[in-house]
């Protein structure tokens, strides 16, 4: 649930082999998240007593569920809400988290300690415990889990663009660029931002593997999204009684949360990983 | 001075803790559907004909009928004479209730944190003696399959092999050493996984330091080598990396035990939120957070201990 635990360490330049195992296998996940649902003629909420727990491979490629719906298009719908979810809390935590960064950078004095007195006090409470104190307003709804996430994960953002920014506006070369009449918008652009790029989307990916893990983690405790909605952590709890007649339909959306968060963890960090 | 610098700011940490938990608590009680005061009395006195005089008797009580700002100020006042009220399930005192599964729950805490450093800084040790060799990659696998499975499925597998398939450990329960076993080895797996790469990494650089290869040429036997000037530098960063791990284990503690029902406050906490309780919710979301705090301050003091250079910084 915390991105903390991935100290930063710059990445290598260029795609080595295990960032690029990463990538692909994110790329493939992703098609079938994003095209999956589009193309997959089955209703992930549509059940049929006749097919329940229909075995792989038969009419339905992947099984079905106790219900008989399609796995198949349930692993493609729960991909999709993962994926997306994941991706929006991301963004919603990188964008406040970068601008607050390199606001208190740039401004410092009480601006900067504002920021951080606000950062100190997300930090004070481990993330899910936050998380799971805003799922208490209403539990099973989208909004709580969305901001509680966002909320703790910008602190991260925004920690590493103020020290960066930071240690870069303290150097001799912005100084030059300054006394030479460059405005700050210029060196935002040519000095900062080349250099925050890379670390930023580091931490977009473990945040979004960390969204990942939280989403289908609170869903399986039963105080996350709510069955029918197709998430993968609830069909692995859903699943679970049936085991012994069907193991691989339990194992299957466990096999697709693994695989989402290592792309992304293949993806951010490569050979240090 | 360094100790007393270091504790002041956990203190600080656990002064935000309780105002952060107290606060979001206060509004949670004031936003959800229904009259408080008549619930607080279905909880005390349970929903008969007279509730509504109970109700009345509970608001002049409890002052609900003052302002907002009076009542959040008594309410943080309770939280500091530690004073956590009623469950409005089961009418019980919170603090009663928290006593019991504290103790559960940092048994668990415990017994993990002691299995994953058993696990994680024995296989990053021979990781690091020889960087890129078999035990190098093999912990590096397992990092990187372990980190990448959420606790609760690790849970879920482990329990399926052991105590499904093998029938070696029960699947849930409390009591008995053989019940903590297995949620506890999910945690530790899972915070191995961390530790054994920092591990890794320290011990690689403390044997490529300057002052390990000085050791040697003076003439020291290997075993006062390792003892004297690797294990105490290499433990430096792994020791302040369980701060961070700290994290994981807390919120692991929560998921885990809801998954193995484990009768701690985590699953307290899981519990009252799908009830609502929100006095219950306060009390383990205090406790779980102070819990925190607390392994915060002994991995603070620990470093100050292995590490006197910190003594001078702080």
């Amino acid at each position: 649930m915390s991105t903390v635990d991935q100290t930063y360490q710059r990445p290598k330049r260029g795609l080595g082999t295990t960032r690029l195992a990463g990538a692909g296998l994110l790329i493939f996940l992703g098609g079938f998240a994003i095209i999956g649902p589009a193309v997959i003629p089955f209703d992930p909420a549509a059940q049929d007593f006749g097919a329940s727990l229909a075995p792989i491979g038969g009419d339905y490629l992947l099984g079905a569920d106790h219900y008989g719906r399609s796995l198949l298009a349930r692993l493609a719908h729960g991909a999709r809400l993962s994926f997306g979810m994941a991706f929006l809390t991301m963004l919603a935590a990188a964008i406040p988290g970068v601008l607050f960064g390199l606001i208190a950078a740039w401004r410092g004095g009480w601006t900067e300690r504002g920021f951080e007195f606000v950062a100190t006090i997300v930090l004070a409470l481990p993330g899910l415990m936050l998380v799971l104190l805003l799922l208490a307003f209403s539990p099973g709804n989208y909004g709580p889990l969305f901001l509680g996430l966002a909320l703790t994960l910008w602190v991260e953002f925004y920690r590493v663009t103020k020290a960066t920014t930071k240690t870069i506006l303290s150097q001799p070369h912005i100084e030059a660029a300054r006394m030479l009449g460059f405005g700050s918008r210029y060196i935002l652009t040519h000095y900062v931002v080349p250099v925050i790029t890379p670390m930023i989307s580091t931490l977009a990916a473990f945040a979004m593997a960390t969204a990942i893990i939280a989403v289908s983690t609170l869903s399986a405790i039963s105080v996350g999204l709510q069955p029918p909605t197709p998430e993968l952590g609830s069909m692995i709890v859903e699943l679970l009684p049936y085991f012994a007649e069907a193991p691989m339909h339990v194992l299957l959306p466990a096999a697709l949360i693994f695989l989402l968060v290592l792309a992304l963890q293949l993806l951010a960090q490569g050979e240090r990983a | 001075m360094a100790i007393k610098n270091f504790l002041l700011a956990r203190l600080l940490q656990a002064g935000i803790v309780a105002i952060v938990v107290g606060a979001l608590c206060f509004v949670l009680m004031r936003v959800l559907p229904g009259d408080a005061a008549m619930r607080i009395a279905a909880g005390r006195y349970g929903p008969d004909a007279r509730i509504a005089d109970a109700a009345e008797k509970v608001r002049l009580e409890l002052g609900l009928d003052r302002p907002i700002a009076v009542q959040f100020i008594e309410w943080l006042g309770s939280l500091a004479r530690f004073d956590l009220g009623h469950s409005l399930v089961t009418g019980r005192a919170v603090a009663h209730e928290l006593q019991v599964q504290l103790g559960a729950s940092v048994w668990l805490a415990v017994a993990a944190l002691m299995l994953s450093l058993l696990i994680g800084p024995i296989v990053g040790l021979f990781g690091g003696l020889r960087p890129g060799g078999t035990a190098d990659r093999v912990g590096l696998l397992g990092a990187v399959t372990f980190r990448a499975i959420p606790p609760f499925v690790l849970g879920l597998i482990l329990m399926l092999v052991f105590s499904r398939q093998l029938g070696w450990l029960p699947p849930a329960g409390f009591g008995s050493p053989r019940e903590i076993l297995l949620p506890a080895l999910t945690l530790a797996l899972g915070l191995a996984a961390m530790s054994s790469r920092v591990t890794r990494n320290a011990v690689a650089a403390v044997a490529r330091a300057p002052y390990f290869a000085f050791a040697r040429y003076k003439g020291l036997p290997e075993a006062v080598v390792v003892r004297r000037h690797g294990l105490r530098n290499a433990a430096i960063p792994v020791v302040s990396y369980l701060g961070l791990q700290a994290i994981y284990l807390i919120e692991g503690v929560v998921v885990v035990e809801s998954l193995f029902a484990y009768p701690g406050i985590g699953h307290a906490l899981v519990h009252a939120i799908v009830e609502r309780d929100v006095p219950m919710v306060q009390g383990t979301a205090l406790a779980m957070g102070l819990m925190f705090v607390a392994i915060a301050a002994i991995v603070d003091l620990v470093t100050l201990w292995l590490d006197p250079r910190m003594r001078k910084i702080a």
